[in-house]
């Protein structure tokens, strides 16, 4: 078995076992990050860009620590400080990357399907890093792996993903990845935040955090996007927290051994109060250590060896 | 129709790594500062044999390590196979420790090189010593080993293959016709 795609574009058009195969490679990445010497040769000679649109400091680092580890040279443009600002497009602006023939490209951008756009465009491998609402793989991949190490599977799970779910490109991807591995994916958040027909991706829906948390063993909380919030989709913060905020009382109704996880960055006491943040419940320290191990396996997998 | 011929049957083969077992203590006086470090996988299962027989002899537990050299090497730029990666776990320091790398097949020495770059990686051994079940010749590498089970002049178009209980059922050694 191995990854035969040019691209990692989104959890959609994953199969089953390449799923297994990423997760199976990023845990023997693992040990990697464990050694005094963090870094092995196996993509010595190799050149990662990691093109930024938008801000984000987790998910930069992580692709930036994983090419490192594995002997890349990584360079980091973010659009603030690119020919962006002078009006250069997306287009061009890849054309000129290509020309220095790197050998992958890790892209965020806000707007859904630039990174697919980007696929087409140049022969190197393209890892989507966050497009718009629209998907963000390599969080659902390190999602699973937390999952995965921490339960010892993922099917026949409870999952329960709380928040603002229209506008997360993190739900999507979860969602996409969580029901093909077998698990049974429960959204929450208000009516609002809950794009329609979304049953039609195989999840059911809720309006009170408290029904969507009874009994699941996985609770994902959504980060508000604060940035959004001119679009006025609900009252206030103290509102939507006094519904919607996990906390120590409400966390009594999932199960005994329930794992809280986040993507970050948390907006501590608004979706999740910092006790349960920083509590025994939350692996989110966790999914950011696998999150590097994920990243160093889809990059080996991509691009070490023959292009 | 495909020649299969066995080298090496259970007992042979046991009384082989019994051989290197007293071999390995003998060169390096006795067990201390000793380790193991198998190479994935036929290795991983002879270090430990190793490990039991060391601990029957001297009384003394020896630790053993498994090292995946998949990270380290020299082909994955001009293949495009790219082969399971499996965990490497060397749970203790080599800093100072005479390691002891067992692998089952000694041919081209390139394995070995990547294992000892690997092994470099976790620190500063007192000294690295190769141990393998089977020399079958064709180096491409100054590379040698210093305990041998046997010695197997072979054709490069033949397969040396080690099949262990762990992992196969049965102990043996075959030379058959090459597949490829």
């Amino acid at each position: 078995m191995k990854l035969t795609k040019k691209d990692i574009l989104g959890i959609k058009d994953i199969s089953v076992e390449e799923i297994k195969l990423i997760l199976d490679t990023a845990e023997s990445f693992i040990e990697v990050s464990t050694r005094e010497i963090k870094k092995v040769p196996t993509l010595r000679g190799k050149t990662i860009i990691n093109l930024f649109f938008e801000a984000s400091t987790r998910t930069r680092t992580s692709f930036e620590i994983a090419g490192k580890r594995l002997s890349a040279d990584t360079i980091n443009i973010s659009a603030s400080t690119s020919s962006v600002v002078k009006g250069e497009t997306l287009i061009d602006t890849a054309r000129n990357i290509e020309a220095m023939n790197p050998d992958a490209i890790v892209i965020r951008h806000s707007a859904a399907g630039a990174p697919h756009l980007l696929a087409r465009m140049v022969k190197q491998s393209i890892i989507n890093a966050g497009d718009g609402a629209h998907e963000h793989p390599t969080q659902a991949l390190l999602d699973m792996m937390t999952i995965r190490e921490k339960k010892g599977r993922i099917a026949g799970l409870a999952v329960a993903i709380v928040g603002d779910i229209a506008h997360s490109r993190v739900a999507r991807s979860n969602i996409y990845g969580l029901t093909k591995m077998g698990a049974r994916v429960i959204v929450a958040g208000p009516a609002m935040m809950i794009p329609r027909d979304i049953e039609r991706m195989g999840v059911s829906v809720y309006h009170k955090l408290e029904d969507a948390i009874k009994d699941v063993d996985i609770i994902m909380m959504l980060r508000i996007q604060m940035e959004r919030q001119q679009q006025k989709i609900f009252p206030s913060l103290r509102e939507y927290s006094n519904y919607f905020c996990l906390n120590r009382n409400n966390i009594t109704l999932a199960k005994d051994d329930v794992l809280v996880m986040h993507p970050g960055p948390i907006n501590r006491g608004i979706e999740i109060s910092p006790d349960i943040a920083d509590g025994p419940y939350s692996v989110i320290l966790d999914q950011v250590t696998n999150g590097v191990a994920v990243r160093m396996a889809l990059l080996y997998l991509l691009i070490g060896g023959k292009s | 129709m495909k020649q299969k011929k066995i080298v090496m049957d259970a007992e042979a083969l046991d009384r082989s790594l019994t051989r290197i077992a007293y071999e390995i203590l003998e060169r390096n006086k006795g067990s201390k500062e000793l380790c193991l470090v198998g190479i994935r996988t036929g290795g991983v299962f002879l270090a430990e044999r190793l490990r039991k027989k060391i601990s029957r002899i001297e009384g003394a537990d020896v630790p053993v390590g498994i090292l995946d050299i998949t990270l380290y090497r020299d082909d994955l730029r001009i293949t495009n196979r790219k082969p399971k990666l499996g965990r490497t776990d060397i749970p203790f320091s080599l800093d100072n420790k005479k390691v002891i790398l067992v692998d089952d097949v000694l041919f081209t020495g390139r394995t070995i090189r990547a294992a000892m770059d690997a092994l470099i990686d976790f620190g500063r051994p007192k000294l690295i010593q190769l141990a393998v079940l089977v020399d079958r010749g064709h180096r491409e590498l100054p590379i040698r080993a210093d305990f041998v089970g046997k010695n197997l002049p072979s054709s490069a178009w033949e397969d040396i293959v080690v099949n262990l209980t762990e992992k196969d059922g049965i102990d043996e050694v075959l030379i058959q016709d090459s597949n490829r």
